[in-house]
């Protein structure tokens, strides 16, 4: 029974820590634009199946390299095209603009690969290969999943905290128009946020597709719940968004021992929906540090 | 305004429908009454969401749910439910189109107490929930769908079914609800409640300062509009015999938001034209493999170029006023 459970809750660490990203990428454009961006779980589907088609002629680290920084730099065509010259529109547009590009985003991976589910092989070993982790047997890829994941974030509060761009960023973020008399360059700023969001959705696209494989169309739940856990995180907060996701996943993963597997979806959106109605600050929105400075919802 | 003007739409459509039937009939193209009819019951769920995204300013990427119930809900009465309606089959559209309504009502009330990219997100997960949901029990028929749905006898000897000998009669009955519909959408526009309703699209908080209720005006709305979309689901599934989990899915909602954009937002007549003509299009398989894409590219054209509509292109058809989708946030 210990083991069991163990056995849900990795499987549901693993899908929580993508969600998680997911929910990271809705968090970083939302600060630099006051958009959410509908087409977020696309980047995944787009670094997965980019890389898949990569490693056919590439070693598998090259693939997934260059499928991140294809999908980054996909992420800022779109904002260039589509958003940049935009004077402030309303959010009705924005989210139908949005919904637009998921749509054409899917369309267009439907025809330059087709519908088939794709996988990149394992990074380690192969699909039966496992390890022992008290008692419970996990695949090494879940030890990928998570160290990947733990690493972006990481990375993402190093970048936030540390760097010159990281804190323009958080100024832009938390007031454009200060930032701007400040004279930080807010439209590159914007741009960047696109790049970092879509290649991070990408590299999650990456590391998650030997396990759940890529499809053409597995964008718009993503983006669901990815943003579930940005909302869940108060729109801003990465921690709380983080811990969100892996709240997310366990639950979900812990449904499927209770329900049919074809309702997994419908618990976790039911929770968002339930968090929408009842909290919609967030979880952690109490909360007086939020890691982007001051939230906007 | 007068009469004959507020209607002139009313009076166009009923005209246009009458006009399509004797020129398709006179050419031997009747074949595409069918097309015709199915567009129609789509036009019914764009007319009901130009009420409330147009007016309201409320969007709903959930619409095909609200479809979906009407539709399964019928369908499930009619065949699954044996002796359950036998007695008075009629009855199982009135029934899926209350059971629609409320649904929408319980779903409205929290729901609509979000804004803007919450309710979007909060619609899109509603729309998601149905589709799973459909998807996931043996009682809709799972990825099949439902099959084998009886046609249904009105009055008159009227009869909602796909039979290629009562395709003229369909073709009307399907238009008239359109029409009543569209009469009705410029009822509500033109009355008191379309006034409160385009005072909470401008700004909340101020039709709330002038005592607008507004959480029961956008719930009812709300509810209307999924009223529309049910009556649509409910007709459309006994017209084809038949109801599939594709009706649910995500892409259907947003195809039924780019009509609505597409046809200019706030305007039901600009709605029903744009609708039934690029829903005919896409039925008769006019966009190939890129049906939903060139749906999607319509979105995104149309709100970067074009935000008030396909006919806020033409220059002599452009209201006065101030831009409509221009609004502030």
């Amino acid at each position: 029974m210990g083991a069991q459970l163990l056995q849900y809750l990795f499987s549901g660490v693993t899908t929580g820590s993508i969600y998680a990203i997911v929910g990271i990428g809705f968090t970083i454009i939302y600060n630099s634009t006051g958009i959410i961006n509908f087409a977020q779980g696309e980047f995944l589907m787009l670094g997965g199946m980019i890389s898949v088609s990569l490693a056919h002629v590439l070693p598998l680290a090259a693939a997934v390299a260059a499928a991140v920084v294809i999908t980054g730099l996909i992420g800022v065509l779109l904002q260039l095209v589509f958003i940049s010259w935009l004077r402030s529109p309303s959010v009705l547009r924005m989210i139908i603009i949005t919904i637009g590009l998921s749509i054409l985003i899917r369309e267009a991976a439907l025809h330059v690969w087709n519908e088939k589910v794709r996988a990149l092989p394992f990074w380690t070993g192969d699909e039966t290969s496992s390890l022992a982790v008290l008692g419970a047997r996990i695949s090494p890829q879940v030890l990928w999943v998570l160290g990947v994941c733990g690493l972006m974030v990481a990375a993402l509060s190093l970048f936030f905290r540390s760097t010159l761009t990281g804190r323009a960023m958080r100024a832009c973020a938390s007031n454009a128009n200060a930032a701007r008399l400040c004279g930080i360059r807010t439209s590159l700023l914007v741009t960047l946020s696109f790049f970092i969001a879509a290649a991070m959705g990408a590299l999650a696209g990456c590391v998650i597709s030997p396990l759940t494989q890529t499809q053409y169309d597995m964008g718009t739940s993503l983006a669901i719940k990815g943003f579930t856990c940005a909302v869940l995180g108060g729109l801003g907060n990465v921690t709380a968004a983080v811990a969100a996701g892996l709240l997310i996943g366990v639950l979900e993963s812990a449904s499927i021992s209770i329900l049919p597997l074809a309702y997994k979806d419908v618990v976790s959106l039911a929770i968002m929906l339930a968090i929408l109605f009842f909290r919609p600050e967030g979880l952690f929105g109490g909360r007086p540090a939020s890691l982007l400075g001051t939230r906007r919802a | 305004m007068s009469l004959l003007r507020r209607y002139l739409p009313v009076i166009l459509l009923a005209a246009v429908v009458v006009i399509v039937q004797i020129l398709l009939s006179a050419t031997k193209l009747d074949y595409f009454l069918t097309q015709l009819t199915m567009s129609a019951y789509y036009t019914l769920v764009t007319l009901g969401l130009c009420l409330l995204m147009g007016y309201a300013g409320q969007v709903s990427l959930g619409h095909a749910g609200f479809f979906a119930i009407g539709a399964y809900t019928t369908a499930v009465l009619s065949t699954a439910g044996a002796g359950l309606l036998r007695f008075a089959p009629w009855l199982s559209i009135p029934t899926a189109v209350v059971l629609t309504a409320l649904v929408a009502l319980v779903i409205g009330m929290p729901v609509l107490r979000l804004r803007g990219h919450y309710l979007a997100m909060a619609t899109l997960a509603f729309g998601f929930i149905v589709s799973r949901v459909i998807l996931g029990t043996s009682l809709f028929g799972q990825a099949d769908g439902i099959s084998d749905i009886p046609a249904i006898r009105l009055f008159a000897g009227l009869v909602i079914s796909g039979k290629r000998t009562l395709r003229v009669q369909n073709y009307y009955i399907a238009w008239t609800l359109v029409t009543i519909g569209l009469f009705l959408a410029i009822n509500l526009v033109g009355s008191r409640v379309g006034r409160a309703l385009r005072a909470i699209n401008g700004n909340e908080e101020a039709a709330a300062a002038m005592g607008v209720n507004v959480s029961r005006y956008k719930l009812a709305v709300f509810v209307t509009s999924a009223v529309y979309a049910s009556v649509g689901g409910a007709f459309l599934a006994h017209y084809n015999g038949g109801i599939g989990p594709s009706e649910a899915g995500v892409m259907k909602s947003v195809r039924y938001v780019a009509l609505v954009a597409a046809g200019g937002m706030g305007s039901p007549w600009g709605t029903v034209a744009v609708s039934a003509l690029l829903t005919f299009l896409s039925l008769r398989g006019a966009f190939g493999l890129f049906d939903d894409a060139v749906f999607g590219a319509l979105l995104v054209a149309i709100m970067l170029f074009a935000p008030n509509g396909l006919f806020g292109l033409l220059p002599g058809l452009r209201r006065g006023g101030p831009r409509r989708a221009g609004r502030p946030r």
